[in-house]
């Protein structure tokens, strides 16, 4: 992403946070406290985690407990309103710019599988090919193969069919949907979307022009089909925290066209295998597990490539303990271990040097196989057709239920 | 109303395809047609209109001197040994609309013919041109492969030609190689006699060979895969997943009986005592929600998307 040259330096010297680029301070971590700061979000704090679990009488998901999804913008008011009984729907997508999804990839979808199951609400998926078509130069008929192959590792996380429309922008874009597009549009000048993204003189107008594209799922008269009679229904949008500038540009914009403010909660970004500092990047499948490694590849990559925070040598290790901060095995554990005793308890032992990095590493390989052998059992359950389903345009009468 | 022969011809000229077009009396063989353009430079097709149990129709079209197998085709197609008959003659008739001793595959041109799968023998591929009847026995025009390849796409088929005399293994862990012409689609046509309507068994339903990749990967020995014990009945296609609620149900007893048997041991028994029965109550309901959960929502949408199917299928009835 081209940045405007006299801005460069000061980039540098800070962290980049944007839809199109994560990266930290001097090679360092992402502050988040800073990110909050400067995004002007919240945090969502333990009392937040409480009442998800009140209102809707089941266990919080583990991504709540551990502080994975740890900002919130008006999420207060969605819990408000959910009390009073006015429901809300849930809007998240995904940009199809490769075939490998890895599990930094699923983790907004299986919160969001979460979301719709406890609070019973119906949600919007959107596809944007169009964007991944301009900003990675992929033909359309690609883009648009890349946006239904990834349809279906999606629909395999568990999403309930008589409550969720899948979209694709090359498909779906026009009638209400462009209506609402122009409005936005007509809000937010030339200079505001370049301060926002980024933008040079360079860069083509489809990018200039794309930025209302991710903003109207906010407004549920971009469904017809689906919230005719609810032009007043609210949208909660999971996602993670890079994302947030597309939608602090409709917050702004949504009171005046005369919608509700969509809600957000904002996950952390998921560390590469090599670490926080590293980048997880497509042309290295070493620095990612994805959805179709076997269970021999999740054993090789995460015992030759998952950086540790153990010492260099089993007498230094049973001394000092291992260094939690660093440590991605037990980062990835943080994610995905169900059990938070368990977790709790191999800090501790990992942390005071009585167990060892290949016991943890260990443990992680069981976690992570489990849970890629069943999102591949259930893609395989996924055929055309249902992508098909999933994707029709068609009213979905029992969303609520 | 299907296309007549001059219909074609017309739309042949317009597809710029270089043909020649003999006359004659009506034959209804090949060996007749031999006699009256067997010398004229191209090489003779028969062509023959097939249909498997599943009422599905199939024109095969080869040289006249390769050797076309019924049983080993039906098994390359995977239909097993006996899956593939003659069509009865009222079938020519309402679907190819042609009439007998006319099979040919302009037939295709008519949309009843629409989910008619063609068979294409290499061998015409090798000839110079050959010889095919324009939808009327009395006339026969000769045309290259090309030109029949240009034809096939202007209806909107993808021609493929195949080795009609090859005879590979089909078993466990050879597929059968020609599962891919396996017609998709609705063929149930209410007017033939003889037909009963295609009772659509739960996997029975009509999902096109598109799904090959979801398919395979389901055939791949991988756990709890709720369609890796569907053996194709039949043979009839890859195995796709149809919402079987006799399976489902296997597959829940299983995990359950499964979590049982492992809560319940000597040592948990002497542990628990009579409490044992809610302990393990417990424990199954806390491991197993999620898992099951997840299971039926894979049926349910399953469920949901054979009916979508068979919505958008759906043909109103005839007023």
């Amino acid at each position: 992403m081209e940045k405007k040259e006299d801005q460069q330096l000061q980039q540098e010297e800070e962290q980049v946070v944007n839809p199109w680029e994560v990266s930290a301070k001097d090679g360092g971590k992402i502050d988040y406290d800073k990110l909050i700061d400067k995004f002007g979000c919240q945090r969502l704090d333990q009392s937040f985690v409480d009442r998800v679990q009140r209102l809707t009488s089941r266990p919080p998901h583990v991504f709540l407990r551990r502080g994975v999804f740890f900002a919130h913008r008006d999420l207060n008011e969605i819990l408000d309103a959910y009390e009073r009984g006015d429901k809300f729907y849930l809007y998240t997508g995904r940009g199809p710019s490769s075939e490998a999804l890895h599990l930094g990839h699923l983790i907004p979808f299986m919160f969001t599988k979460y979301l719709q199951d406890a609070f019973k609400v119906p949600l919007v998926i959107q596809l944007t090919d169009d964007e991944k078509c301009m900003w990675k130069n992929l033909s359309v008929e690609e883009s648009q193969r890349l946006a239904r192959e990834n349809a279906k590792d999606i629909i395999a996380c568990g999403f309930d069919i008589s409550k969720t429309f899948i979209f694709s922008d090359f498909d779906y874009v026009g009638g209400a949907f462009y209506k609402n597009m122009v409005k936005v549009a007509k809000c937010v000048t030339y200079n505001k979307v370049v301060g926002i993204f980024g933008f040079t003189g360079e860069d083509h107008i489809g990018k200039v022009s794309f930025p209302p594209v991710q903003a109207v799922p906010s407004f549920p008269s971009s469904f017809p089909h689906l919230f005719s009679s609810k032009d007043d229904l609210r949208c909660l949008i999971p996602c993670a925290i890079d994302q947030d500038p597309y939608f602090r540009m409709t917050r702004d914009v949504a009171p005046r066209i005369g919608y509700h403010k969509p809600a957000l909660i904002e996950s952390l970004f998921f560390p590469a295998l090599q670490g926080e500092t590293g980048k997880m990047s497509a042309s290295d499948p070493n620095s990612a597990i994805y959805v179709t490694d076997s269970a021999k590849d999740i054993k090789f990559k995460v015992n030759k490539h998952a950086f540790t925070g153990g010492q260099e040598s089993i007498e230094k290790h049973r001394q000092y303990g291992a260094n939690l901060e660093v440590d991605i095995p037990i980062k990835y554990l943080n994610f995905f271990l169900e059990d938070d005793a368990e977790l709790e308890h191999i800090k501790k032992e990992y942390g005071a040097g009585r167990m060892l990095t290949g016991e943890v590493k260990k443990r992680l390989i069981e976690v992570l196989t489990e849970l890629v052998e069943r999102h591949r059992r259930a893609r395989a359950a996924v055929t055309d057709e249902m992508v098909d389903a999933f994707m029709a345009v068609r009213p979905l009468p029992n969303m609520f239920d | 109303m299907g296309s007549s022969k001059d219909q074609l011809l017309v739309r042949l000229k317009e597809l710029q395809i270089d043909f020649s077009q003999y006359e004659h009396p009506v034959v209804l063989t090949v060996e007749a047609q031999a006699k009256y353009v067997g010398n004229k430079g191209g090489a003779l097709s028969k062509n023959l209109f097939l249909k498997d149990k599943k009422h599905r129709y199939y024109i095969v079209s080869a040289l006249a001197d390769t050797k076309v197998d019924l049983k080993v085709l039906s098994q390359r197609l995977g239909l097993g040994k006996g899956g593939l008959r003659m069509a009865p003659e009222q079938a020519l008739g309402e679907i190819l609309q042609v009439p007998l001793g006319c099979v040919t595959p302009f037939a295709l041109v008519n949309e009843s013919a629409r989910h008619v799968s063609l068979l294409l023998d290499q061998g015409i591929k090798t000839q110079e041109r050959c010889f095919f009847h324009p939808l009327s026995n009395d006339i026969s025009i000769s045309l290259d492969a090309h030109g029949l390849d240009k034809f096939l796409k202007s209806t909107g088929r993808d021609p493929s030609y195949v080795d009609l005399e090859a005879n590979p293994p089909v078993g466990k862990d050879q597929p059968p190689d020609l599962a891919a012409f396996i017609p998709s689609g609705s063929t149930v046509l209410p007017d033939l006699p003889d037909e009963a309507p295609a009772s659509q068994d739960s996997t029975g339903n009509h999902v096109s060979a598109g799904t090959k990749s979801a398919a395979v990967i389901a055939v791949k020995p991988s756990g709890n895969v709720q369609n890796v014990k569907e053996k194709p009945v039949n043979g009839a296609r890859p195995s796709i997943p149809s919402a079987n609620a006799g399976k489902f149900v296997e597959e829940l007893l299983d995990k359950t009986s499964t979590l049982l048997l492992s809560e319940i041991s000597e040592d948990s028994i002497k542990q628990h005592g009579g409490q044992l029965g809610t302990e393990v109550v417990n424990n199954i309901q806390k491991c197993l929600r999620e898992d099951l959960k997840n299971l039926a929502t894979i049926f349910k949408n399953t469920a949901y998307t054979e009916g979508f199917y068979a919505g958008i299928h759906y043909q109103p009835k005839r007023l």
